[in-house]
């Protein structure tokens, strides 16, 4: 007798297939023996098809390896914690599944570049935060406080919408080439965060925004080369965010 | 008793500070001046290679009479002058550019803006002498190395 396809045990219905995966990790532990020098380790995870990276790395963490370090604070694409360079991409890996990034194949997992490494995938984020504060992301008015609500129509509203996405995971910011430089450019985060305020019909400190990002450091070092709108997690378009900055800066000046 | 002398840390508060503020519009003029003279340049270039290498006898017109024949014109002089200048001007600010992005340390930078704003003075300068004061035919020149339309 030949062994048929429906001969076989059936799987049982809603079984999530489970396959071993690879994951080449860019370690570094300035506290052990290996000092100042990062390399590459390779842990090979049973994981499910359902899984994210994310997942496989907390496999790591709590089986395999405790030494691992990452961030990650709500899992699931909100917090903007776990941003890292996924296949040579900044993605957040609580919200890339394992099928999706050809798992047949090692899948390399990296720390954010541009900013310094402080231990395996945590990096020093002070540099991106400190051009966050700089275009000073909150609302600034005059007068008098408004008995009620700051009226604005939906219109109004629509015009800075896909910019409120933002969650600061700078995925943006640390696929920026630019950046990577010399980290001194504002990098894409921090201007999509004055376009949120630049565009909002209740803020005044528009002015103030914009002349803060005609540095020689601001929006005119952006080269459009739309990494930052490819990372972006939530789908913000950041280069068009940057260009409606730059044009708004040109309108003002002639 | 033994004191142990804490291990000196950096202060983790200590801020990320940027090297410094260069607030001006100068960026902002020079990216409007890239797109301008991009526009500009690319009428003055096409036309002049439409003229030197289309029109009449073509490539093979090109002489030492063909040029010094274009010059006598203020037309030319025009043209050419601003040709030079804003290609050199486009050119030398899109490689400034260049290497404000991936020149990292700032000796390298400096040296390397020093060459290229160099190059572009002894370019811009003896090119604009060339345009305003060739003489196809300098008096006192041997006969056989004049043009021909010095002798017409």
């Amino acid at each position: 007798m030949t062994a048929t396809l429906d001969s076989s045990a059936p799987t049982a219905i809603g079984e999530i297939p489970s396959f071993n995966v690879t994951i080449r990790l860019r370690r570094y532990l300035p506290e052990t023996d290996r000092g100042d020098e990062s390399y590459w380790e390779e842990f090979v995870v049973p994981v499910h098809g359902t899984d994210r990276v994310l997942d496989a790395l907390h496999k790591i963490k709590w089986e395999q390896d405790g030494s691992l370090t990452f961030r990650r604070s709500c899992a699931h694409g909100v917090c903007g914690s776990d941003a890292m360079r996924i296949n040579g991409r900044n993605r957040l890996a609580c919200k890339t599944l394992l099928k999706d990034v050809n798992p047949d194949k090692p899948i390399t997992v990296e720390p954010i570049k541009g900013l310094p490494v402080i231990k395996d995938l945590v990096v020093d984020m002070e540099p991106f935060f400190a051009s966050f504060r700089e275009i000073m992301p909150f609302l600034i008015t005059t007068g008098n406080q408004p008995s009620g609500e700051r009226i604005q129509s939906a219109e109004q509203r629509e015009r800075f919408d896909d910019t409120t996405k933002c969650i600061l995971c700078a995925a943006c910011t640390s696929s920026c080439p630019v950046f990577w430089t010399d980290g001194q450019y504002f990098g894409p985060a921090a201007i999509v965060n004055a376009h949120r305020f630049i565009f909002d019909s209740r803020d005044e400190g528009a002015e103030q925004r914009l002349e803060i990002l005609n540095d020689k450091e601001g929006v005119w070092r952006c080269r459009t080369t739309f990494n930052c709108t490819e990372a972006c997690p939530r789908g913000i378009e950041v280069t068009k965010a940057i260009q409606e900055v730059k044009r708004a800066m040109i309108t003002r000046a002639f | 008793m033994t004191t142990t002398n804490a291990p000196t840390l950096s202060d983790p508060r200590d801020p990320y500070k940027r090297l410094k503020t260069t607030r001006s519009n100068y960026e902002l003029y020079g990216w409007v001046f890239m797109r301008a003279s991009g526009v500009i340049l690319l009428v003055l270039i096409f036309g002049h290679l439409f003229v030197n290498l289309m029109v009449g006898d073509g490539v093979h017109a090109i002489d030492f009479a063909f040029v010094g024949g274009k010059w006598t014109s203020p037309f030319w002089q025009v043209w050419d002058l601003l040709m030079l200048w804003l290609a050199m001007m486009h050119g030398t600010n899109g490689v400034r550019t260049i290497i404000n992005d991936y020149a990292e340390r700032p000796l390298v930078r400096l040296w390397l803006k020093i060459f290229l704003y160099a190059a572009f003075v002894i370019v811009t300068v003896l090119g604009t002498l060339v345009i305003f004061t060739f003489t196809p035919c300098p008096l006192g020149a041997p006969a056989d190395l004049l043009p021909s339309i010095c002798f017409k």
